[in-house]
């Protein structure tokens, strides 16, 4: 068990999202970057369906209340347990009554806390994902708060003897070592988080100059963005004429341009439909890059075919493939020594 | 501004790597939307579909995985389209009290100034109908409904307002429907109704399902 000590203002529940519930209007939720959050999973020997605190207002903190494994992942937010480092992309086993603390990070935007087991909420509509537009799933169906007690499931029998070898420490290397950025046409400031995105239904709608203006400049993350959607400010997208849709589904990455021009990418909070029409879609392999893309800092689209989107899927598996192996590696080894 | 174009050709297009959007040929009307139920039924049972989702004579599919040749579901919806029946649910009739204006519809007058009608006359239209509802989305229990007069119709708002109060009834293009929780939308809102649409804790979350119908009474106009 923990208990947050600071005003986790946003902070969630997350696992990989629910599934199969969009005819009845009730969207995904999951965790904005799901490749943190398998990470994490994976590093403490977790089912992969577990979930974990997604947290994106820092400082944070935390008391343990009980021995607990746990593992941090995302963004690299200098974390300390008591007066020790915690080095990013890495597990460990707390003692009872310490605190983890999670400062601002340098790079990225939310930190995945993964608890021995999973954090233990109930199995809502086949998730334990925060639905917060239908205040259900997570914790209660809100942020959390401070004094918030937070269980977890517990570890399994191979992470309870790693426990109990003494010997739990290790971690592994980002996904941004491994996994290739995507490179903007023409290139762009190093800065801006660059993903790739596939047109849409109504790409074809928009004038030329707003289409070469969507994949040149830069878009800048507004302070209204959230876990429902990202909105973006910069040039002015123009469709030839006004458009306006029969409602019909929709799912996260999709690019919205409201009558005003100015885009929002709809994320994993996002309702499963909509009328706006669509210039794009960052594709699902992207995402986990806009989850640690924060308010302020500048977006660029780069056009990608469905094949490539594909591709990058299948990049982001082998990254994870890896991942999982040195994991399985390391835990045997510790546990034959 | 032009509105939807009552007959629309028919489209698909891919959302990604995660879904395919089949919009259907022809107009906005309960004959197409129960042949949009029944292609519905069709297509969840083919192989790497995870779930079949209605919309407003239209369906998205979401996939277990990325078909590698998305080509071939745009065949089959296709085919599968011009077989479809029309499916004719029979469902259960419910009404809900609506205050309308003042602070319970915000954007009533936006109605007035847009489509030139009075408020008067404006509630009259949208209680005439008996609504169906074509299908859920949005959020967790909403309504989709169809049978709303076209004289009410009113362009989506430029930028969505980040919150509105469960109950909110509204109008975006040539639809109305009920909010059934407090969040962002994109719609005007004219009126509010008091009603529960969703139950978590039940194998059957939504309280309306397609086919249902819904039918407005005026409660009370506020200025």
């Amino acid at each position: 068990m923990i208990e947050i000590l600071s005003s986790a203002a946003l902070s969630t529940v997350q696992d990989q999202g629910r599934d199969g519930y969009l005819r009845y209007g009730v969207g995904t939720s999951g965790a904005m970057d799901r490749i943190a959050l398998t990470v994490a999973n994976l590093l403490l020997g977790n089912s992969s369906d577990a979930a974990a605190i997604e947290i994106p207002i820092f400082p944070f903190r935390v008391r343990f209340l009980e021995d607990t494994a746990f593992a941090l992942t995302g963004a690299d937010c200098l974390a300390t347990l008591d007066e020790r480092s915690i080095l990013p992309w890495w597990t460990v086993q707390a003692k009872k009554g310490q605190v983890l603390r999670l400062g601002s990070p340098a790079v990225g935007a939310r930190c995945y806390l993964a608890l021995a087991g999973g954090v233990d909420t109930p199995m809502v509509l086949g998730s334990r994902s925060t639905q917060l537009r239908g205040e259900f799933g997570g914790f209660q169906g809100r942020n959390l708060r401070k004094g918030d007690v937070i269980g977890a499931i517990g570890p399994h029998a191979a992470q309870a003897k790693l426990s109990d070898a003494g010997m739990p420490e290790f971690g592994v290397e980002p996904p941004n070592f491994f996994l290739t950025s995507p490179s903007p046409v023409p290139p762009g400031d190093a800065e801006a988080t660059v993903v790739r995105v596939l047109p849409a239904g109504e790409y074809d709608c928009y004038e030329a100059a707003s289409l070469e203006a969507f994949w040149r400049e830069d878009w800048k993350v507004t302070p209204d963005s959230d876990r429902y959607g990202y909105r973006l400010a910069g040039p002015t997208l123009n469709s030839r004429s006004a458009i306006e849709k029969r409602s019909h589904g929709i799912v996260p990455g999709v690019i919205q341009v409201p009558h005003r021009g100015q885009p929002i990418i709809q994320l994993r909070d996002a309702q499963p439909s909509g009328g706006y029409p669509k210039i794009g879609t960052v594709i699902e392999a992207d995402l986990w890059r806009i989850g640690q893309t924060r308010i302020g800092s500048r977006l660029r689209f780069v056009k990608t075919s469905y094949e490539d989107a594909l591709s990058a899927l299948a990049e982001n598996e082998r990254y994870l493939d890896k991942v999982a192996n040195l994991v399985a590696l390391y835990r045997s080894s510790l546990l034959t020594t | 501004m032009t509105q939807d174009k009552l007959s629309e050709p028919l489209r698909i297009s891919l959302l990604g790597t995660t879904a395919i959007l089949f919009e259907a040929p022809g107009l906005l009307d309960l004959h197409n939307q129960r042949r949009i139920w029944s292609l519905a039924r069709e297509a969840e049972t083919w192989p790497g579909i995870r779930e079949a989702i209605p919309g407003m004579t239209n369906l998205m599919l979401t996939f277990d995985r990325p078909p590698k040749d998305p080509m071939s579901l745009d065949a089959a919806l296709r085919e599968a389209w011009n077989a479809a029946g029309e499916l004719a649910l029979e469902g259960k009739l419910v009404e809900l009290p609506v205050s309308y204006g003042g602070e319970f519809g915000p954007h009533l007058h936006d109605v007035v100034a847009y489509t030139g009608l009075s408020v008067d006359e404006i509630i009259e239209l949208h209680v005439a109908p008996l609504y169906t509802v074509y299908a859920l989305g949005s959020h967790p229990g909403y309504c989709y409904l169809g049978g709303m007069d076209p004289k009410l119709t009113v362009p989506r708002r430029k930028t969505p307002v980040l919150s509105l109060p469960g109950g909110s009834v509204s109008i975006g293009g040539v639809q109305t429907g009920v909010s059934a929780s407090a969040g962002p939308s994109g719609w005007n809102t004219i009126g509010r109704t008091a009603m529960s649409f969703f139950d978590h804790e039940r194998a059957e979350p939504a309280v309306l399902a397609p086919g249902d119908m819904i039918r407005f009474r005026v409660e009370r106009v506020l200025a």
